[in-house]
Order: structure tokens, then sequence, then C-alpha cells
């Protein structure tokens, strides 16, 4: 497991009950997460690997799963 | 945490209260009264640099911290609460753009909205769609041109009946969106709203939006992204800015508690010696201790962006609401029959702080999502207690 990905799921863990949920499943359209998340994943990604998420970065494809979270991280680093 | 103000945040504080002393204590019953906030006034705050006081510098903005702008919405909250939602639904414009804005967008509006020449809005609430936002019924079309004809109806819009700028949140067929929508667009009309409880110099309105074009370039964020990104980030900086304010309001009443409290004689002595009267201060006291206390938390984490600080902000506008609304139920208490009259403000606090209980999400909306991360948060503990034991046995 990647450290990204640990710190991803650490991250999620606080939000959801089960954490260790596959890789690309989807958080928001599963309904595991709530409006709030959004936003606090917007931050924890911003804080955690001090990368700023912009408009051109809204794209769902960026944040639906573990995998998509981790995959945008890389690709911003 | 460090809740010691810097040099330039402690001048900040002083030059923040003086002005509320000097220029929004004096009118705010009046203009109360006359359920507006008249342009001189929106256009004094503007000079202060107080519209733009979250715009950054390089846009002509005063570049705020998130201290130094909870202790303007305090002060400001303090002299009107209507004033103040001038503060958040301007400053939800604001964040919104300087987060999710593009390039074009910044550079044209946030100059515009640190002056004050632009004054913005924030337009979700609708007529039958209030804490159930994800459903709200108004629609953006996708035209062959590439604009949206939009068709919307806001309700209760703080500060409408005077914007140029609103960010209105409308559905591109599921997906929600946010659109600016500029005043003087053709089919955009706005009716101000008067016999409010509270908030009555909020200059509130209906928006009214029948066909309008709206330019894809005024579109923020990106389709689909209006409600958990930009309405998201709008609202949390609607609840920082509300929860500040109520401890304003709270500090307000009980400022009038005091003071009416220490010069009024019944049975011979003055009310502050009586034990009951004494009750009800000593739980004003403590409540907007500890109400700015929640807020001075929500400010820390706010200026690292620190993920906690959503909730943590959700817990300081909850607690500070409630603390407001019975700091003004004390006060007008206290006061008695005068406190009902229009010769004292608390009857002003008191309707205020009901409004503080419901917007920028109703304390009920509040209670669940503190509810259930508190829950959450208790799982987390299980499962780090279940882990260290596991790993305890191990050793």
């Amino acid at each position: 497991m990647s450290t990204i990905e640990d710190a991803v799921r650490s991250f999620l863990g606080q939000f959801v009950s089960d954490p260790d949920v596959e890789g690309d499943h989807d958080l928001f359209s599963s309904g595991m997460v709530n409006s709030l998340f959004a936003m606090q994943l917007v931050l924890f990604v911003e804080k955690q690997y001090g990368i700023t998420v912009a408009n051109e970065d809204l794209d769902y494809e960026n944040f639906k799963s573990v995998n998509a979270i981790v995959g945008f991280i890389q690709s911003k680093q | 945490m460090d809740f010691d103000l810097t040099t330039e945040q402690s001048r900040a504080k002083s030059e923040f209260r003086q002005w509320v002393e000097q220029c929004v204590v004096p009118v705010a019953d009046a203009n109360d009264n006359r359920e507006q906030t008249p342009p001189e006034l929106i256009a004094e705050i503007a000079a202060n640099g107080y519209l733009g006081a979250l715009v950054a510098k390089e846009y002509g903005g005063r570049g705020m911290d998130a201290l130094t702008w909870g202790l303007l919405c305090e002060e400001v909250g303090r002299g009107s609460a209507s004033l103040l939602s001038l503060l958040t639904v301007h400053g939800m414009v604001i964040q919104s753009l300087a987060k999710w804005g593009t390039l074009a967008q910044r550079e044209r509006w946030l100059p515009k909205l640190a002056t004050g020449a632009t004054v913005g809005a924030f337009g979700l609430t609708e007529p039958n769609i209030g804490s159930d936002a994800k459903n709200i019924e108004s629609t953006a079309v996708l035209q062959a041109d590439g604009t949206y004809l939009l068709n919307a109806e806001k309700r209760w819009i703080s500060f409408g009946a005077s914007a140029d700028l609103v960010l209105v949140i409308a559905k591109v067929g599921d997906k929600a969106t946010a659109f600016l929508v500029e005043r003087g667009m053709p089919g955009f009309s706005i009716e101000p709203i008067r016999g409010m409880l509270g908030f009555r110099s909020a200059n509130i309105a209906r928006l009214l939006m029948r066909d309008v074009i709206i330019p894809a370039q005024n579109i923020v964020g990106k389709v689909g992204f209006g409600f958990s990104h930009i309405a998201g980030t709008a609202l949390d900086h609607g609840r920082y800015c509300v929860g500040w304010g109520c401890v304003g309001l709270a500090q307000a009443a009980l400022d009038a508690a005091l003071s009416y409290s220490g010069e009024r004689y019944q049975f011979e002595v003055t009310l502050n010696k009586h034990q009951l009267i004494q009750e009800m201060l000593a739980e004003m006291i403590v409540n907007v201790k500890a109400a700015r206390m929640l807020n001075y938390h929500a400010a820390f984490l706010k200026d690292r962006g620190d993920p906690s600080l959503i909730m943590e902000t959700s817990m300081a506008k909850y607690f500070a609401s409630r603390v407001a609304s019975q700091a003004a139920n004390a006060a007008v208490q206290i006061h008695g029959a005068n406190g009902c009259s229009s010769d004292y403000p608390v009857q002003r606090y008191f309707r205020d702080a009901k409004i503080m209980e419901i917007i920028e999400g109703s304390n009920q909306m509040q209670q669940i999502i503190i509810a259930k991360s508190g829950y959450q948060q208790h799982l987390v503990n299980k499962r780090a207690a279940r882990r260290s034991a596991a790993e305890g046995e191990g050793r």
C-alpha cells in the first residue's frame, strides 16, 4: 500500500464506517459521504500535500474513489 | 493553540470597535425601523476596506487573515446583525470566486468587490426549498449557442435588493451549478421584502430570473459542482461569519443587560443585586466566553487550512447562535417592559438572534451533521483503541 493511499484511507476513516473499501468504489454515488465531505477532501489534499485544487481540477474523476484521489494527488506532485 | 492577538490584530480590533461605535451603533435602530441599510452606510463600510477585507491585496483588498476577519464580524455583529449579513453574503461571493473562479472571473470581479463598486449576494434559498438545498427547482438549460437559459426564483436573499452580482445556484439537468447573475441582465428583477421579524435592515429581496441568458463564462467552477464545492465554500464562509457575528450580538445583549441591571432599582436595590438576575448574567457571561472560544478555535483551524475547520465552524455557529438567542432573551427579560419597547435595542437583538438560528444552515441541520460527525469520531476512536490493543498483544 502506498503512503498516499494510507493517508487517504486514514482521512476517509474520519468520515465513513468502512475506510477499507475497494479502491475503485464510488464514494459519492454510493452515498458513503455527505455533502460536506467534498470540501473537507479539498482541504485535506491541499494541506497534506501542499497543492492547490482549483477550477480546472473540478472533475468528478479526480475525487470519486480512493484510487482517483491518490491518482489526482500524484498527478499534481 | 495561541489565542493571543498579534499587534496588527489588536490594532485592527480597536479600529473595528471604534468604527462600529461611531458609525453603526448610532444608526442601527433607525435602520431597523426604516427596514433599510442606506447606500451611504454601504459606501462607508466599503470606504473602510471592509467589503474587500477578504480579497487578496493583489486584487486591491485588505487580505485579512481568518482571525482578523472574525474580529471584524464580531464587532459588526455587535452593532447590527443586519449589517453583518452584508459582510456575510458579499464575502460568500468573494470566497467562491477567489477559490473556484477562473483567472478572468477573478480579474474582472475581485477588484470591484474589494472596493464595493460591486456588491455581491448569494442566491440558494427558494420558495419551496430551504434546508433541502440539493433539490432546488431553479433550472439552467444549455442553448445551442453555448449560453444558458436561467429560470429561477430565489427568496429571502440578504442584500439582494442592493446586489450588483448574485451567485445563483441552479440545476443544469440534475447537476447543481453556480452562475454569476449580473444586475441589469434582461429578465432579472429584484423585489425588496419588508415586514421581516429580524434582519430588517438587511435589504432582503426576492430575486426573479425569467429566461435570463447567462454566458458560459459566468459559471463559477464547473457544471455539477455548484452545490458540493461552490455553495460548500460559500456556506462554510457564511457559517464562520455568522458564528462570529453571534458572539458580537450576544456581547451586545450582555453589555445592555449589565448596564441596565446596574442602574435600575427595584425593591430599593439595583437589579444586579437580585440573585435571579445574577443567575441570568452569569449564564450570559460564561456562554459568551465559551462561544467566543469556539470561534477562536475555528479561526485557528481556518488560518491553517485544516479540514476539521468545516465541522468546527458548524459547531461554533450552532453554539454561538443559541447563545445569542439565549442572551438576547435574557436581556429583554431583565429590561422588562422597557426591553419590549423601541427605546432600547435589546428587542432588536432578540429578533435578530432568532434569524441567526435559521440562516446558513438551520440549527437543526447543524445538529444532524454534528451528531453524525460525533458518532463517526467515536468509531474512529474505537478503531484506534482496538488497533492499539492488538499491537500491544503482538508485542
